[in-house]
């Protein structure tokens, strides 16, 4: 059968699966619209948050980064999954206790502030918002290779899926359709996965076959990489970092940042205890670790594989790196996966020294360039983008045609799913906290399901207007949206739970120097507001205050939102005796879903 | 009254104390193992790299999910150590 016809079936039934869920799973009361009803089984809630977490940059992108960076991008995997630790132990249980339906409902009752709701509420927007339009173009860029339909209407079709069982079914439509999911893209990422860890090591399981032996050289594979990346003047793959601080600061703005993003907070408001949320916590990092130690494996194997592949004498045991790398394969002869993906574009050729061969080498590496040279090079002839490893895996592997469709539904799942989850975050910042808790506080049941339905149909409609027409920040969904969630919200959400001390004005201020620090270190280096030019210093590690990055700033913003909010309440007054008790009751889960409600409610 | 708010302080303050254990652990292995003291582990061999990566790569991340399980183990023995669940 044709290749596209499979994958039209593939995505075709996911599809028919989530929509069937959403008919299923309509909500009924504002209740369910927010926290589906607030009776998801921990385990189904671990699923749908690994689903939820896991976008379409963790299933197309990281195994191309760890391919690219090798022990360097380590960072993202300790930083993604770190992150549930802090939210296991210093938010989630807490929150679920305060048992309210948002995060910033939480910021503005704790402080008792709506300037402090507001602020929360526009952190939220700004951090989601950046984050759904990577998952609406890349829903966008999967559907174009393997649909053979347009960017454009790659994006439409995504946002009319969600639309359906978002709209209609709220979190409780999202959560089930999560959880589909998340088999989806596991089954997807997994199997191409192991066929490659068989190829080159002969174990089945990836996460142990990159420690193990590469069958055809006899060593140890990531030995054996090593060797052939730096005969092709690449850095060694496992090398040690020099910059240490910076890998610290930007590991600890990853976690915070991960803790702080308000998608994944509301997913712990969906189960019935607060004992669960703890234990779901630790199922979601199962299922998200199950894709996340996959993914070194996949990076490692595809790129050894790539490498191996233009050059074959480089595959045996070999001395003469030398010899095998003046002996890269003729351009005619490279596989189909090549000229499969050079009609996308994302892998191109050019025969700079007209050998007719392909040369694949670091030609930015100046201590190379004498070796090119002498080898008759005249710079790097195949560049290939990263992020097709874990789609072209399949090819790679020889994979029958099925797994190939298999990988085009899961990499949908992986955009919508968490377009789903930021949509929701986003569409209930708007109904509950700016329209029920600040505007129109009578608002009926009734009145708040429709305004909640209305607020997620113009979230999915924004979503599709940026991801057809990206803006410059677009692309900076780690600076942006990590940098803030961690600089701005973990900080004041762990502060509120674990001191009676700190006051309205402190979350303010806090809340504000975490953020305005944070932005202003980013756009120091990427330019005001992302406007090329407009940058105050070159984005180069020479220029960076103590080699820190933009990216990595996000957790020295956090200390000072602490500091901050520590210093201001200390010397204005304690926080009224009501809100005392809130923190005690927030503190102990007996009592849950019994919340005491307040004045300001 | 006064006896449930010193329970309920004995309560937090095992939770407090809890969470540091674990957050100890947390450091240790990933800004740790993985980064800081990474060359000290050098000496260490594992699969053709050495044990400062493989925490980088996959034991930091496998030692999260121990912690968690743990916290939520012991946080429910708390709990009813102190009738404080739900």
């Amino acid at each position: 059968m044709d290749q596209f016809i499979i994958n039209i079936l593939f995505v075709g039934a996911s599809f028919a699966l989530y929509i069937g869920i959403a008919v299923w799973a309509r909500a009924g009361s504002t209740k369910d619209f927010y926290v589906a009803g607030g009776g998801v089984h921990p385990i189904t809630n671990g699923m749908a948050t690994a689903a939820d977490w896991m976008s379409a940059a963790s299933f197309i992108s990281m195994a191309g980064l760890l391919a690219a960076g090798g022990y360097a991008n380590s960072t993202y995997l300790m930083g993604w999954t770190g992150g549930y630790v802090l939210l296991a132990m210093l938010l989630a249980p807490y929150l679920r206790k305060f048992g309210k339906f948002t995060v910033p409902a939480f910021i503005g009752d704790r402080f008792y502030s709506n300037t402090a709701r507001l602020i929360a509420v526009v952190c939220l927007i700004i951090a989601s918002t950046t984050y759904v339009i990577g998952q609406m173009t890349g829903a966008g860029v999967a559907f174009s290779r393997f649909l053979e339909v347009s960017n454009t209407l790659g994006i439409w079709i995504a946002a009319l899926i969600v639309f359906l069982y978002a709209v209609f079914g709220g979190m409780k439509g999202i959560t089930y359709t999560q959880v589909a999911q998340y088999v989806v893209l596991i089954i997807a990422y997994t199997i191409p996965a192991i066929f490659i860890a068989m190829h080159l090591t002969g174990n089945p399981i990836p996460m142990f076959g990159m420690f193990s032996t590469h069958t055809e050289s006899g060593m140890p594979l990531l030995d054996k990489l090593d060797q052939v990346v730096t005969a092709l003047g690449f850095n060694a793959y496992t090398a040690d970092v020099d910059n240490k601080l910076n890998m610290v600061l930007f590991t600890l703005s990853l976690m915070v940042g991960t803790a702080g993003l308000p998608h994944v907070i509301i997913r712990f408001f969906t189960v019935p205890k607060v004992a669960d949320a703890r234990w779901s916590a630790g199922w979601a990092l199962v299922f998200i670790a199950l894709l996340y130690v996959t993914a070194p494996a996949v990076g490692s194997m595809a790129r050894l594989n790539l490498l191996t592949t233009v050059y074959p004498d480089m595959a045996q045991q070999t001395e003469d790196y030398d010899a095998a790398a003046q002996n890269p394969i003729l351009y005619e002869d490279r596989p189909g996966w090549i000229r499969s993906w050079e009609d996308t574009g994302l892998i191109t050729f050019e025969d700079k020294n007209s050998d007719d061969r392909i040369q694949l080498y670091n030609d930015d590496s100046d201590a190379f360039a004498d070796k090119a040279e002498e080898f008759g090079w005249e710079g790097n002839e195949l560049a290939v983008n990263n992020d097709i490893l874990v789609l072209a895996n399949p090819e790679i592997a020889n994979l029958p045609p099925w797994v190939i469709g298999l990988i085009a539904a899961g990499g949908v799942a992986a955009a919508l799913s968490t377009a789903a989850g930021l949509l929701l975050a986003i569409s209930s910042a708007v109904s509950h906290d700016l329209i029920k808790n600040t505007l129109n506080p009578n608002i009926t049941e009734k009145g708040e399901m429709l305004a909640a339905r209305i607020s997620m149909a113009g979230a999915i409609l924004l979503a599709t207007y940026l991801g057809l027409n990206p803006p410059g920040f677009a692309a900076q969904t780690v600076a942006l949206a990590f940098g803030i969630a961690g600089a701005s919200l973990f900080p004041v959400l762990m502060m509120g739970i674990f001191s009676k001390r700190i006051n309205n004005r402190g979350a303010v201020a806090g809340m504000l120097t975490g953020l305005l620090t944070t932005l202003l270190y980013i756009f120091t280096y990427l330019g005001w507001f992302f406007i090329p030019g407009t940058n105050m210093l070159a984005n180069t590690p020479e220029n960076w205050v103590l080699g820190i990055s933009p990216q990595s700033f996000g957790a020295l913003g956090a200390m000072m939102n602490f500091a901050v909010a520590f210093a201001v309440s200390s010397v204005t007054a304690a926080p009224p005796r009501e809100i005392q008790l809130l923190v005690e009751s927030v503190r102990y889960p007996k009592g849950a879903g019994n919340a005491p409600h307040l004045s300001r409610h | 009254m006064a006896d449930d708010n010193t329970n309920a302080a004995a309560y937090w303050k095992a939770n407090v104390r809890t969470i540091l254990g674990c957050l100890v652990v947390w450091a240790f292995v990933s800004y740790g193992c993985a980064i800081l003291f990474r060359p000290l582990l050098a000496g260490i061999p594992i699969g053709g790299t050495d044990l400062g990566f493989w925490f980088a790569q996959q034991g930091s991340i496998l030692t999260f999910i121990a912690l968690i399980f743990f916290y939520a183990w012991k946080m429910n023995r708390l709990d009813a150590k102190y009738s404080l669940g739900e």
